[in-house]
């Protein structure tokens, strides 16, 4: 087996040298009657090529987005890598090395987790942010949770349109930490109020107004962003007391769900709170800049069920995706990003505003925004899918969320169009 | 490894430099209904910059691929390069989670195939694969077994919870709004059998026991101990962390296992990352299967579909299907092993750590003697009274090219040294592992321990002041 470097006559030696006759000695705690009956029903060994073809296989019959036009967006988009993002997080010091617990051999890591958490809280316009959480739907609830252990209150408050899979998450979460999806207006018994903006709809929220009521009830307010390229365009949630969200855009695959990272970002007062890994400066006993994980006594491994969160790790990987890619974009580079799926998305909407029947539900948008059809949506979707182009999400009724980035092109946008004539004729 | 210093991005941005050209924009339509951001402060560099930054920063980083890393209940095993290949076909990376499920059925039987192979080599039928990471498999795994005795009309209080345990356990069933219940180990690192039964009692809701434990043993009453759970309508709760010494071998099925969580970065080869992404499936008994969360893939008919919705489930725990990248990489490693070669991969990894064993506790402090699992428990007790412990011994390691093992963990042990060589490592290297830490005991011996005290010199930092770290917090350039 090619990934076992042990001969048989290494494995004779260790056994001699451990002074038992063969391996199953080894195992001589596991009682009788556990061992099993027979022998898995499983294939034994396959050469790399066997396996790649079976691979290739499973991809095959997979629809990607660059086998057609693609406007699928609700929470996760299709975005340009740049190649050089996946050089990097393919270097074996990145991929194959552990979580960064001995600081003087993993300043790779921690330099751009701490280069991470400062892009983060710039772009949130926080001023602070962890090391990352599992996604946009975990930091959310985990976002909810601090608000309670903060404001020690068990009612939130969810306003506008919450990615429904967020949503989910939430009550999940709930049904056994408790707490509560309050559906009044924000008072004395409310941990937070969470708003999406742009929401899943793609409606883009005013804060000031949420501020002064959360002031008003002395309530936390989180903002979720779930399309992040939004924040080149967008101004920073500043007003917000703890800012989380989903990183997939910026130089994460879609990869059919995952792994992605979550962003968490929130006020320095609230640090001790904080769920997931936090990376901090020092210096090492030769007075060099040094970076190490810190804010330790948070954490499961030390506190263990008076920690904040379960959390162990934070997306070490795909967060150092989402920076290298950040770092490539820089501020003019985001900024442009952003507006070009704007103006995108702007085209769009007018193209699809000019069949008849048609209409765009949005007062304001970013990349995605719901149109009315004439049809139901769902039957559209899946009609246009059999014929090569992923139209959106089926809202239910007659509603299609969809979007667009700066991969749609001015084909692709025609190619839909005149799939939708032809399904509303 | 080579002394450097890398400047933070924002030290080497210089205003007007670019590293992505972007399609022109010739409109300027606003639907925003906000004015266009500003300023966001972030850096602005070319693309040489980026890239010379960030593989400098690799630079400073050890990995398995160049070095050996045995760190104790991590399995640092190989990560075959097949995996990332095969991830990064377009069919998988560019497939979005929300597709018509018409559209993603090589993914769907994909995921299908990985439950087959998990549900085989356990033993237990029910398969998620949702969770994110082990500690969220954990959760996962309670919410499951708290809803299993919500269902049964009647909820339990209280979880039990070895000392020996990985800090997630606790906290997890904490979360789950459990009592927890620390049951003390025995001096041979086993499960103290007095303690446990004294403890259990009709509102014990489940036992969280890691199997092989933290202190690398099997544990011989397991079976006994999971009869007694049942007996008294409480269940078992394995952590998986460990499953790399048995995998293909015994399946936790059979010692009377109800729920367990895996951890695909850790026995199934898919890489660490630099501490994630992981994932994190449990496996279930048929009586807990209907509480799984959702989705979960079907087949019905020749077709794969995704349940949303069950009545019963505990629900969603995060968004889409899982670390489908993830999904991927260890079926490509199970299916390139084949059965035959998951269980010699285990029996390898249990050889080695014995080896390492019996090569060393002639100068190290072994605190359960006997043969072990897949990882061997040291400590510094020969080494203390001349004012030398596992932290001195574990920097000294990384002068000696090694990453350190797992240390003061597990909690049981004082100064505890956990080592894990995994399978992936030939005896040469064991050989030379031996060499350094003999090396270093003999060090003590001569008493040269002013020298131990500061490694490690040639790394790219020396120790650093976690103290300062904390008293003077910067997050944030």
């Amino acid at each position: 087996m090619r990934y076992l470097p042990h001969t048989d006559s290494d494995r004779q030696e260790m056994l001699a040298k451990i002074g038992v006759n063969c391996v199953d000695d080894l195992y001589d705690n596991v009682p009788a009657e556990c061992w099993p009956k027979g022998l898995p029903d499983l294939p034994t060994t396959k050469s790399e090529l066997d396996v790649e073809r079976i691979f290739v296989n499973y991809a095959k019959l997979n629809h990607a987005a660059n086998d057609g036009p693609f406007f699928l967006g609700a929470g996760v988009y299709y975005h340009h890598i740049p190649a050089t993002v996946d050089y990097i997080i393919q270097r074996s010091e990145f991929l194959t090395s552990y979580t960064p617990y001995q600081p003087e051999v993993s300043q790779g890591t921690l330099q751009y987790v701490f280069e991470f958490q400062s892009m983060v809280a710039a772009l949130t316009g926080m001023e602070i942010a962890n090391a990352s959480m599992y996604d946009g739907s975990t930091s959310v609830t985990e976002a909810a949770l601090m608000a309670k252990r903060i404001t020690k209150r068990e009612d939130v408050k969810i306003f506008g349109e919450l990615h429904p899979q967020y949503r989910e998450t939430l009550e999940t979460y709930f049904s056994v930490i408790g707490g509560n999806i309050a559906s009044n207006d924000p008072d004395e018994s409310t941990a937070c109020v969470i708003v999406q903006s742009p929401d899943f709809h793609g409606e883009i929220h005013d804060l000031t107004e949420l501020r002064k009521k959360c002031d008003e009830s002395g309530a936390l307010l989180i903002v979720v962003v779930a399309e992040i390229v939004s924040l080149g365009l967008l101004p920073a949630p500043e007003v917000a007391d703890i800012v989380v969200g989903e990183c997939q855009s910026v130089g994460i695959p879609m990869m059919y769900g995952g792994p992605y990272a979550g962003f968490f970002a929130c006020s320095k007062k609230h640090v001790r709170q904080m769920p997931g890994r936090i990376c901090g400066e020092t210096v090492d006993v030769e007075g060099r800049r040094s970076f190490v994980l810190t804010m330790n006594t948070r954490e499961q491994h030390i506190r263990r069920e008076k920690a904040t969160s379960n959390i162990c790790t934070n997306q070490g990987l795909c967060a150092l995706a989402f920076t290298v890619h950040l770092s490539l974009l820089g501020e003019e580079g985001l900024k442009h990003l952003a507006k070009l799926n704007h103006q995108k998305a702007c085209k769009l909407a007018d193209a699809l505003a000019t069949i008849e029947g048609v209409t765009i539900q949005n007062k304001t948008f970013f990349n995605e925004f719901v149109a009315e059809l004439p049809i139901e949506s769902n039957d559209l979707v899946e009609k246009l899918a059999a014929n090569g182009i992923i139209a959106g999400y089926a809202l239910g009724g007659n509603r299609l969320l969809i979007s667009a980035t700066e991969m749609t092109t001015d084909s692709d946008v025609e190619s839909l169009i005149n799939a939708i004539k032809v399904e509303v004729k | 490894m080579q002394e450097i210093e890398e400047r933070l991005l924002c030290e080497i941005s210089r205003k007007g430099r670019r590293a992505i050209d972007l399609e022109p924009i010739d409109s300027n339509h606003n639907r925003l209904g906000v004015d266009e951001r500003q300023s966001i402060g972030l850096p602005e560099l070319s693309e040489p910059q980026v890239l010379r930054h960030f593989v400098r920063l690799s630079q400073q980083n050890y990995s398995i691929d160049a070095n050996f890393y045995p760190l104790g209940s991590c399995t640092m095993k190989h990560n075959p390069r097949q995996n990332e290949k095969f991830s990064r076909f377009s069919g998988f990376l560019n497939l979005h989670p929300l597709q018509p499920v018409s559209t993603a059925q090589g993914a769907l039987s994909l995921m299908y195939e990985l439950k087959r192979w998990l549900s085989e080599l356990t033993g237990l039928p029910g398969v998620s694969l949702n969770p994110a990471a082990g500690a969220h498999g954990e959760l996962a795994g309670m919410m499951v077994i708290h809803k299993a005795h919500e269902m049964r009309g009647r909820q339990r209080k209280v979880v039990l919870v070895p000392d020996s345990a990985h800090g997630t356990n606790p906290a997890t069933a904490a979360m789950c709004g459990y009592t927890i219940k620390t049951i003390p180990s025995t001096k041979q690192g086993l499960v103290d059998m007095d303690l446990f039964k004294a403890s259990l009692n009709d509102d014990t809701a489940a036992f969280m026991l890691t199997n092989p434990s933290t202190c690398g043993i099997f544990d011989p009453k397991v079976k006994e101990i999971a009869d007694l759970l049942h007996e008294n309508g409480a269940y078992f709760y394995c952590d998986g962390a460990n499953f790399n010494a048995i995998a293909g071998k015994i399946r936790p099925a059979d010692f009377g296992v109800d729920v367990m969580h895996i951890n695909l970065h850790k026995t199934f080869s898919t890489p660490h990352g630099g501490g994630g992404p992981g994932s994190g499936p449990i496996v279930v008994t048929a009586e807990l299967d209907p509480y799984l969360p959702v989705p979960n893939v079907v087949k019905t008919g020749g077709a794969y579909q995704l349940v949303n919705e069950d009545e019963k489930s505990i629900g969603r725990l995060k968004s889409f299907q899982g670390h489908f990248g993830m999904f991927t990489r260890a079926l490509s490693y199970m299916l390139g092993h084949g059965a035959d070669g998951i269980r010699r991969a285990s029996e390898d990894a249990v050889l080695s750590a014995n080896y390492i064993r019996a090569s060393l506790n002639d100068l190290y402090h072994e605190p359960f003697p006997g043969n072990c699992m897949h990882e061997c428990l040291l400590n510094d007790r020969h080494q203390r009274d001349a004012g030398i412990t596992t932290m001195d011994i574990a920097k000294t390691l990384i002068e000696h090219g090694f990453h350190p093992m797992t240390v003061f963990f597990p909690l049981v042990v004082k100064n505890a040294m956990l080592i894990e060589p995994t399978e992936s490592e030939p005896k040469e290297t064991l050989d030379d592992f031996i060499g350094a830490m003999r090396q270093i005991a003999e060090d003590v011996k001569l008493g040269d321990v002013e020298k131990l005290k500061k490694n490690p010199i040639s790394t790219p930092r020396r120790r650093v002041d976690e103290v300062k770290a904390v008293r003077d917090l910067k997050v944030t350039w």
